[in-house]
C-alpha cells in the first residue's frame, strides 16, 4: 500500500525555491533522503507536515489527504525535526506527561520499552542528556503512538557508530510487520547503504532522483585513467571530472561506460555519486 | 538455513541470496513443505535492505522452488526426488555452460577439461 505520496511540492522563497518535489513510499520500506546542505531537505519535510506552507502540492498519508485530514494525518505519523529542543530544566517524564496527551492512541508499554532500549531516564532534566540520548528521547515519543510513517530528519547525525547501528536495527524492526515506513535524510550515506530501499536524491530544491537504491547506484560508475585517455568525447560525459597531474576520476552513466574503455571502471557508491554530482 | 552474504563479491546480493537457497533446497537442507521467514525478518538479521531479499525470493518463485499462500507466506514447493534432480542439473548446467565456454576461450579441448575437472573434483 501506497503509505505517502508527495505530488508537486513547491515552496519560493527570495532566494531558494522548492520545484515541484515528488516522491512516493510503500509501506513496509525505509527511503533514504539525501542532498547537500541547503539542498531542501528540511524544507521538504517540513512543508510535508505543514509547519512550512507550501505554495502548492498535495501530500497523501496512508490515503488521506493532509490538508482536509491533517490530525488523521499527524497522529499517523511519528517526526523527529532537528533544531527542535524541550524546555531545558524540564525532566523527560514532565515532557512525555505533556506531549502524550496529544495522541489518542498513545503506547504506555511501547513507551516503556524504548526509554529501556534507549537506556532513558525519566527522571532526568533534558539538559543533562547528551545530543545523543536527545535524539533516542524524541525516536521514543515518535515511536509511541502508533504511527505507521515516521519522518525523521538527520536521526543519526551526532550519535556515535555504535549507537548508529543500534538505531539502523530499530528501523529494521520497525518496518518488519510491512505496516510501517520510514523517511529519514541523512549525511552519513553509510547508514543507507546498509538498511535503505529507496533512495531520493534532492539538488537545488529539486529531486533529482528517486528510485530503488540498488537501481541508484548501477547508474554510476567510477572512472579513473590516464591524462592521455581522457578524449574530448569522454570528457563531455563524465560528471564532476577532476584531473589532476597523474591523470583523472569521474563519475560516469553507466550507459556511456564504452567511452571509458581501457580505464579503471568501479562501481560507485553513494558518497562517490554525491561528491561527484555536486562537484562544479 | 544458511545464508552468509559477501558485501565485496561482484555477485549481486540477490542472486548470493537465491543461489545458497537454492542448493540448500536441492539438498533437503530446507525440507519440502517448510516455511521460509518474512523477507523483512531476513532483512533484519542480514542487515540488507528488502529488496534484494524480495528479489531472491521472486526468484526462488519463478524457478518453481517455491510458492506463496496469501497470509501465510512462502513455502518450499513439494518438490519429487526426480523433480529436485532436474533443478539440480538445470542449474549446474547453467553455470557450467559459462565455465566451459571460459576454457574454451583459453584453448582447452574437452578431454583436457575433463582432466582438470577430475583433479579440482578429487582436491
Amino acid at each position: 500500500m501506497e503509505l505517502l505520496k508527495v505530488e508537486n511540492l513547491s515552496k519560493k522563497y527570495e532566494r531558494f525555491e522548492l520545484k515541484n518535489v515528488s516522491f512516493s513510499l510503500e509501506s513496509g520500506f525505509i527511503m533514504g533522503f539525501i542532498g547537500r546542505n541547503g539542498a531542501g531537505k528540511t524544507t521538504t519535510l517540513k512543508s510535508m507536515l505543514n509547519l512550512v506552507h507550501a505554495d502548492s502540492g498535495r501530500i497523501t498519508i496512508a490515503g488521506k489527504d493532509f490538508k482536509s485530514d491533517e490530525f488523521d494525518c499527524k497522529k499517523n505519523v511519528g517526526f523527529v525535526l532537528g533544531g527542535v529542543d524541550y524546555y531545558p530544566k524540564n525532566k523527560l517524564k514532565a515532557i512525555t506527561d505533556v506531549t502524550k496527551r496529544f495522541y489518542e492512541e498513545w503506547n504506555e508499554e511501547e513507551y516503556q520499552r524504548c526509554l529501556k532500549r534507549f537506556e532513558l531516564d525519566p527522571e532526568k532534566r533534558v539538559d543533562e542528556l547528551s545530543a545523543g540520548m536527545r535524539v533516542k528521547y524524541s525516536l521514543a515519543l515518535a515511536l509511541s503512538h502508533n504511527a505507521q510513517l515516521l519522518i525523521l530528519d538527520e536521526p543519526t547525525s551526532g550519535l556515535d557508530p555504535v549507537s548508529r547501528d543500534d538505531l539502523l536495527e530499530l528501523f529494521q524492526e520497525l518496518i518488519e510487520d510491512g505496516e510501517h515506513s520510514i523517511l529519514f535524510s541523512t549525511h552519513i550515506t553509510s547508514d543507507l547503504e546498509k538498511c535503505a530501499d529507496y533512495i531520493t536524491y534532492i539538488k537545488n530544491g529539486e529531486i533529482l532522483a528517486s528510485t530503488e537504491k540498488d537501481t541508484f547506484l548501477n547508474t554510476y560508475r567510477l572512472v579513473n585513467g590516464k591524462a592521455e585517455q581522457l578524449t574530448p568525447l569522454l570528457a563531455k560525459k563524465l560528471i564532476g571530472c577532476r584531473e589532476h597531474k597523474f591523470g583523472f576520476e569521474g563519475l560516469i552513466k553507466a550507459e556511456d561506460i564504452a567511452l571509458a574503455e581501457g580505464t579503471e571502471i568501479a562501481p560507485a557508491d553513494l558518497e562517490a555519486i554525491m561528491v561527484h554530482l555536486e562537484r562544479k | 538455513m544458511d545464508i552468509v552474504i559477501s558485501n565485496t563479491s561482484e555477485t549481486p546480493l540477490y542472486m548470493q541470496i537465491y543461489e545458497q537457497i537454492c542448493a540448500q533446497i536441492i539438498t533437503g537442507e530446507i525440507p519440502v513443505e517448510s516455511c521460509l521467514p518474512p523477507i523483512r525478518t531476513v532483512a533484519k538479521e542480514l542487515r540488507i535492505s528488502v529488496i534484494p531479499v524480495k528479489m531472491a525470493w521472486e526468484e526462488l518463485e519463478r524457478g518453481g522452488f517455491i510458492y506463496t499462500m496469501a497470509g501465510k507466506g512462502c513455502f518450499v514447493a513439494p518438490l519429487q526426488s526426480g523433480e529436485l534432480n532436474l533443478k539440480r542439473d538445470s542449474l549446474a548446467y547453467a553455470k557450467m555452460k559459462e565455465d566451459i565456454a571460459y576454457y574454451r576461450s583459453l584453448g582447452l579441448s574437452m578431454q583436457e577439461i575433463i582432466e582438470l575437472v577430475k583433479r579440482c573434483y578429487n582436491e
